[in-house]
């Protein structure tokens, strides 16, 4: 494998609040290659947007990165002063938020946003700059892009406002893209041509993809390597088919397992009980240990490493690692 | 059809949609009105799970409103175990209520975070007067129980539970005056899907045990196929195909079905190529002539332009299409090769 463009070690991040310190993101570690779509799967509290904000280091504060580093193309930027991280963002890693109505600037017309966002990053003129604008609406799908460009946002329907945000996350052409939640705003019909859009895109200018999500239809349609969190600690990273069809982490198998399909028909939904703890209860050992069905004593005490199970598919489990050893 | 529980005919919603009085003279304009739900007509019998599914502005949501009384019908009747729901006859709606209840989609909004999780239960007892005493008290502590919550939960603030266990509560203040019939709109939209299997596998249980009857309301087409019996489709206010759950996923009938199911991400990895999607769904305020769909329909034909379809008898069910029974038929058998 090449160097990885994106490359994540040990990251600790903790809010402190009246009462005591949260750790949101406790020892995560994943790396991503040139080009390639990473999944972030997880429940609400999982850490998955924290991951996100820690990379274009917009932690709001009080909370902060604690421990570990984060690399972007081999050059640390997690303790970048905030002059230089801003000019990281936006030039090297594009965003796409959840809500394109609040990413946007409603008092602006998109092209006066895209012209700005070009001109700040790239060395271009205005014209130019204008030009490369409709270029890229016209790339995202928004049909008579030169006309269109100087509507204001709430002239764009929810679809086609995140095909702008698109062209704004690319516009200064980054190496890495962090798709937060780009399509859960968005109605089915929409969602998938969204996705497409990002994906073809990205593919084309070899941008990698951290795509943030909560809905495993779309990592396992558009992602290459997916990493499942729980409670602020990856549970398991791998190849998006040995995780999904593969699971090696009694909780990736049960969060697969309580999906509904369109294929199969079961009487009873599988359900993990209870719910993820908060995080000022993270039980001892591993944070899954009481909901797991599977848990044994070492799982109550001690904290599970990222095990191998296979190449390049790892999974925080200490079952994984009674696994490992019977096949050694 | 005899052994259905409710039964709506016609009905249709329109709001208005204009602008201030001052403003339409000034600037020379009509009134507006945004039709949300156009001629609407379906049955559900008793003891199944019928499902609305529709991307947003279809509809769906303001259908559960006419049904449950919270918005009156502009057009259309609304009868429920036989009886005509209407402004003529207030009685009726008095009678029926407590035999119907609604589970919401925000379980943040729709429990009064001021009031203990007893007393938010307890509320539709007392209103009903069903009970009262220790009785009550006795009713909510079993009713915490039947939906996966302990007795002693009554006396906390809903603050203190989660999403799910919020649900949950939401579910047992339903329950509380023993209704036969239950409109979820969006139940588990707002939770994580471990929580949503939880909760959806409650409703099964409740089902069975109570022999309820539901209108689930939901966009999520894979949690519809699980919950429901039938299904009925909209698409801008209209219902274009009704069909049987399972047989509904195998042969939609109506285009705008097939596409929505094409859009839907493949989990299996099973390597089926999604169909891209084209359109959106268009303004409602000002909605295509003729069928609704026509603009975005692989299929449209001239006659689609002009002719709103009626529903049509399909092998599945019924579907508003003027290409059903006829050529669809072939495409739709053809596509699936």
């Amino acid at each position: 494998m090449t160097e990885p463009l994106l490359s994540v070690r040990d990251l600790v991040v903790e809010f402190p609040t009246r009462r005591g310190m949260l750790r949101a993101l406790d020892g995560v570690s994943f790396d991503i290659a040139p080009g390639e779509v990473l999944g972030m799967v997880g429940e609400s509290g999982a850490g998955k947007s924290i991951t996100g904000a820690a990379i274009i280091g917009l932690i709001e504060p009080p909370g902060r990165i604690v421990r570990g580093e984060i690399r972007l193309a081999g050059e640390r930027i997690d303790n970048l002063p905030p002059e230089a991280m801003r000019r990281i963002r936006g030039k090297r890693i594009g965003m796409v938020f959840q809500d394109p109505l609040t990413s946007l600037n409603p008092l602006y017309t998109v092209a006066r946003q895209l012209i700005e966002t070009i001109r700040v990053h790239l060395d271009m003129s205005e014209a130019e700059a204008r030009a490369h604008a409709i270029g890229l609406l016209d790339r995202v799908g928004i049909p008579a892009a030169a006309r269109r460009i100087d509507d204001y946002p709430h002239h764009f329907s929810g679809g086609m406002r995140q095909r702008v945000v698109i062209a704004l996350a690319l516009a200064a052409e980054p190496e890495l893209v962090i798709a937060d939640e780009p399509t859960t705003a968005l109605d089915v019909s929409v969602q998938s041509q969204i996705i497409d859009v990002l994906k073809e895109i990205c593919a084309e200018r070899g941008a990698a993809v951290m795509l943030i999500t909560h809905d495993m239809g779309v990592i396992a349609e558009t992602a290459d390597r997916v990493a499942v969190l729980y409670a602020g600690r990856m549970a398991e990273i791998g190849p998006v088919r040995d995780v999904i069809l593969n699971a090696s982490h009694p909780y990736t198998s049960g969060l697969m397992a309580s999906i509904p399909t369109l294929v199969q028909d079961t009487d009873r939904l599988v359900q993990i009980p209870g719910s993820m703890p908060r995080l000022n209860a993270i039980p001892s050992g591993c944070a899954f240990n009481p909901r797991c069905n599977q848990a044994f004593e070492r799982c109550r005490i001690e904290q599970p490493p990222l095990i191998d199970v296979a190449p390049r598919h790892a999974a925080a489990c200490w079952l994984a690692e009674e696994e490992t050893k019977n096949d050694g | 059809m005899t052994d259905s529980f409710l039964s709506v005919t016609n009905l249709t919603r329109y709001f208005d949609v204009s602008k201030p009085w001052l403003n339409r003279v000034l600037e020379r304009e009509d009134k507006t009105f945004l039709t949300a739900t156009d001629n609407v007509s379906f049955d559900i019998r008793k003891g199944e799970t019928f499902a609305l599914v529709g991307e947003s502005g279809s509809g769906k949501s303001t259908i559960a409103k006419m049904i449950v009384g919270l918005l009156a019908p502009s057009d259309g009747t609304i009868e429920i175990a036989g009886r005509r729901i209407g402004p003529d006859d207030p009685d009726a709606i008095r009678t029926v209520r407590r035999r119907m209840q609604m589970i919401f989609q925000d379980p943040f909004a729709s429990l009064n975070p001021r009031w203990r999780v007893g007393d938010i239960i307890a509320e539709p007892i007392r209103t009903f007067g069903l009970m009262s005493g220790n009785d009550v008290t006795k009713e909510v502590a079993r009713l915490l129980e039947v939906v996966g919550l302990s007795a002693t939960d009554a006396s906390k603030f809903p603050h203190e539970f989660s999403g799910g266990q919020r649900q949950r509560i939401a579910i047992a203040r339903a329950l509380s005056s023993k209704p036969e019939f239950m409109v979820c709109d969006e139940p588990t939209s707002a939770l994580d899907v471990s929580v949503q299997a939880q909760i959806l596998n409650l409703m099964r249980d409740l089902q069975d045990e109570f022999g309820l009857t539901y209108l689930l309301i939901s966009h999520d087409l894979s949690v519809v196929r699980h919950m429901a019996n039938r299904i009925g489709v909209l698409y801008l206010g209209r219902l274009v195909e009704v069909a049987d759950s399972k047989r509904l996923f195998v042969e939609p009938q109506h285009p705008y079905t097939r596409m929505l199911l094409d859009a839907v991400p493949d989990l299996a990895l099973s390597g089926r190529r999604r169909k891209p999607v084209t359109g959106e769904i268009p303004n409602p305020i000002n909605p295509p002539s003729g069928c609704a769909f026509h603009p975005r329909c692989p299929l449209a034909i001239e006659r689609c332009k002009f002719e709103i379809p009626e529903p049509r008898i399909t092998p599945t069910g019924t579907a508003a299409c003027h290409l059903v029974d006829g050529d669809i038929q072939q495409s739709v058998t053809g596509g699936t090769e």
